[in-house]
């Protein structure tokens, strides 16, 4: 039987988001087909590198995430410095690990300062992420929003307990929200939903489907980000029709096979760590992620010229 | 072609028997044209509709079998473009390549490799299958000395990578007995190789430059007999393989084409330098339809990675990952280390075990048979619950290992805690761990301090 190319048409597209503002501003989105699928459909905008900051000194990271940041790691802005300078960031991710009530329990007051700062220091696009404690998070990103007014960052995550406190702060304070439900595509589209009904402009929404590494349950998120995409473009689910943001650094480098050293079956420890986060850097955005929250320089790196060599 | 289910109940003898377990012959004969029933059921079906059906019920991308004994790979017979429609079912085989006129070392090192690096992980055994063999010299005699040694030293399915086909069948006669691949068919010489196929019963790659051509080549070869192909576009830039892998499944799935119904091979060793890429162009191919991933070496930094990336892939979306029900100590515990219980979803248990760990604290892990069921999920289907867990501690044989009687449960299923105390008697305290994972190096801290 004779070749003929197996082109499918889509009937949706995914909407174009602005992330921060100014030259810097990094558009996100707008794809109108599978990702990658340049044949039969648009990627204009193609995924997109956010480099993680911590908020304190981490503890317990392996030798290999410490070398590229070993002279900032206890100063954020001198971090978020480095990633744009030196790395390249298209933009930043501030992780606020100090705020964890199980961790140092920083207030929300000194959280909002450090993200004035780090958001002051740099001129591309700031994301900002609570520890994940809804209760917390609540009471730390309406203080961040505050402090940080008009400076477009986006706030995550913002799950179903804490949308309203969260939302509501980041409309007041003009910033983008990012959405955050346990690797379920109704929940998302649910939360996407009351986020609208909130007042959440469509065009401050980015979705985050929550990211395991590999080997930890990156097959789950593989597909909710591939069925999250394929409602997009081909079901005219219009309140999936997000970009997507995958937090997937500390996910790959807390596993014990990213944190070991030399051994005779695993290989170079230093090499291991940034092949596993590259790997499900790139997996997920074979799967429809917009911005990757990475660590490494060097699977920064190998991830953007895969996705160059994808689209060029 | 592939028919449709009407088209196929046409051909059946309509007589709603049930011998084939379906109600009906329109069932069954929906089951055919979806993969999931055999012809063979069919008791009464005519000669001349066997014929017809077996052709057109084949599965869309036709299921290749390679080596023998244990080491025994079967790719192709995938059924859908998304692991979430259903499952993607035969993993690609991973393969090292050597060469004839490689250096004594290069070629031991990796014929080592290959033996050497092999990964258990939740009680799997996760491995390399493959080795491809290229005949770079064109000497038959340097050929077959080196398949011949890759016989003796490993239980590897060669794939035979030569133009001449001499040195081909020398190869051939020394490895037939594993089934190994032939590469590769090309345009000038299938007739030749075609013939090899059938001669040792082995399956043939198909190569051409595209995938239009490749589709006239595996029309050629199929008309000589030889059935068990697997394809090669030819296609070594990154975007390009990319798009004939998506091609290729769909033009099988999509648009039934048996011309192309075959799992690719591909050469991610051919399409860069540089290691570290290497490994990311296979971890493409390995979610995008690869049948078998040809790399330059392997290393353990990047191998396991990649084999737990396949592994993960092709986990059945419906059926999740399971641990083994037992006792898992975590950093030497001692007859004094805490004892925490959780459900034998392997990603709970991960989570739980990769926390303990984190921890420090030397700590007993009791992983409870809940169907692969998540705490909260577990506890609401009733497997999870006071007195099911109150059994399972005692027969688990921990009390052997302990002193002290206290049990850590999950706190999300804190209400279970009564329940259980009852079912354990007053010897037992029950605690109630945190809710979330993170949270357990605290508390066992906390636990064990003082």
């Amino acid at each position: 039987m004779a070749f003929e190319i197996p082109k499918i048409a889509y009937t949706g597209k995914v909407r174009k988001i602005v992330l921060g503002k100014g030259p810097k501003a990094v558009t996100v989105g707008g794809e109108e087909s599978y990702p990658f699928h340049l044949f039969e459909g648009a990627m204009p905008h193609v995924p997109r590198i956010a480099i993680e900051v911590y908020d304190s000194e981490p503890e317990e990271w392996a030798d290999a995430a410490i070398e590229p940041y070993k002279d900032v790691l206890k100063d954020p802005v001198a971090w978020a410095k480095k990633a744009v300078d030196v790395y390249k960031a298209d933009m930043i991710c501030l992780q606020l690990a100090s705020t964890d009530p199980n961790a140092q329990n920083s207030p929300p007051e000194q959280a909002a300062q450090t993200a004035k700062k780090v958001a002051s220091a740099v001129d591309v696009p700031v994301i900002v992420y609570g520890s994940a404690n809804q209760e917390k998070d609540a009471e730390v990103m309406r203080k961040v929003a505050e402090v940080c007014d008009g400076m477009s960052l986006i706030l995550g995550p913002v799950q179903d307990q804490n949308f309203k406190q969260i939302g509501a702060a980041a409309i007041g304070y003009g910033h983008t929200v990012s959405a955050n439900t346990p690797i379920d595509i109704n929940l998302a589209k649910q939360l996407n939903v009351l986020l609208g009904n909130l007042g959440v402009q469509d065009e401050k929404l980015i979705i985050d489907p929550t990211t395991g590494g590999l080997g930890y349950g990156i097959e789950y998120c593989y597909s909710v980000s591939e069925r999250i995409r394929i409602a997009a473009v081909s079901q005219q689910d219009e309140r999936l029709q997000f970009p997507i943001i995958n937090n997937l650094a500390k996910e790959v480098w807390k596993t014990k096979e990213a944190k070991t050293g030399d051994t005779d079956l695993m290989g170079k420890g230093a090499k291991r760590g940034i092949i596993m986060e590259a790997i499900t850097a790139f997996l997920l955005a074979l799967a429809g992620a917009d911005v990757l929250i990475m660590r490494h320089p060097e699977a920064i790196g190998i991830v953007r010229e895969m996705i160059s060599d994808l689209t060029t | 072609m592939a028919l449709t289910g009407i088209q196929i109940f046409k051909l059946l003898p309509k007589t709603n028997c049930k011998e084939c377990g379906q109600p009906t012959c329109l069932a069954f004969a929906m089951n055919l044209a979806a993969g999931k029933a055999e012809l063979s059921r069919c008791p009464y079906v005519s000669d001349e509709a066997r014929a017809l059906l077996s052709e057109a019920s084949a599965p869309p991308i036709r299921p290749v079998t390679m080596g023998t004994g244990d080491n025994k790979v079967t790719v192709g017979g995938e059924t859908v473009m998304f692991r979430h429609e259903k499952t993607f079912v035969n993993k690609p085989a991973v393969a090292v390549l050597i060469s004839d006129t490689m250096a004594e070392d290069d070629v031991s090192g990796r014929i080592k490799r290959y033996n050497s690096l092999r990964y258990e992980w939740i009680g799997l055994l996760l491995r390399a299958e493959m080795i491809a063999i290229k005949n770079e010299s064109n000497d038959a005699a340097k050929f077959e000395a080196l398949v011949k040694r890759v016989m003796g030293e490993t239980d590897a399915i060669p794939i035979l990578i030569s133009e001449n086909i001499d040195a081909l069948k020398a190869a051939l006669v020394v490895s037939a007995e594993r089934v190994p691949l032939i590469y590769a068919a090309t345009e000038k010489n299938y007739e030749a190789m075609a013939g090899l196929a059938k001669e040792f019963k082995c399956p043939l790659t198909a190569k051409a430059d595209g995938l239009a051509k490749l589709s006239e080549l595996t029309d050629k070869i199929v008309a000589l007999d030889v059935k068990d192909i697997i394809a090669d576009s030819g296609a070594r830039g990154v975007r390009r393989a990319f798009e004939d892998m998506t091609f290729l499944r769909r033009a099988a799935l999509i648009q039934k084409n048996r011309s192309l119904g075959f799992s690719p091979i591909t050469f991610p060793c051919e399409m860069t330098d540089n290691p570290l890429k290497e490994t990311l162009i296979a971890s493409m191919f390995i979610a995008k339809y690869a049948g078998i991933v040809v790399l330059s070496d392997f290393q353990g930094e990047s191998l396991f990675p990649l084999l737990v990336e396949r592994l993960n892939i092709y986990t059945d979306p419906q059926r999740p990952m399971m641990m083994k029900e037992g006792i898992y100590p975590i950093g030497n515990p001692t007859e004094d280390s805490p004892v925490a219980i959780t459900t034998n979803f392997a990603l709970t248990y991960f989570i739980v075990s990769g926390e303990i760990e984190a921890s420090r604290v030397p700590t007993w892990l009791l992983v409870m048979e809940t169907e692969g069921l998540s705490v909260l999920t577990a506890w609401a289907a009733g497997k999870f619950v006071g007195d099911a867990m109150g059994i399972f501690i005692k027969k688990s044989g921990i009390t052997d290992k302990i002193k002290h009687r206290k049990i850590i449960i999950p706190g999300y299923v804190a209400s279970v805690s009564g329940d259980l105390e009852e079912e354990l008697g007053p010897d037992w305290e029950v605690k109630i761990g945190p809710r979330e994972a993170a949270h357990l190096a605290a508390f066992l801290k906390m636990e064990t301090a003082g």
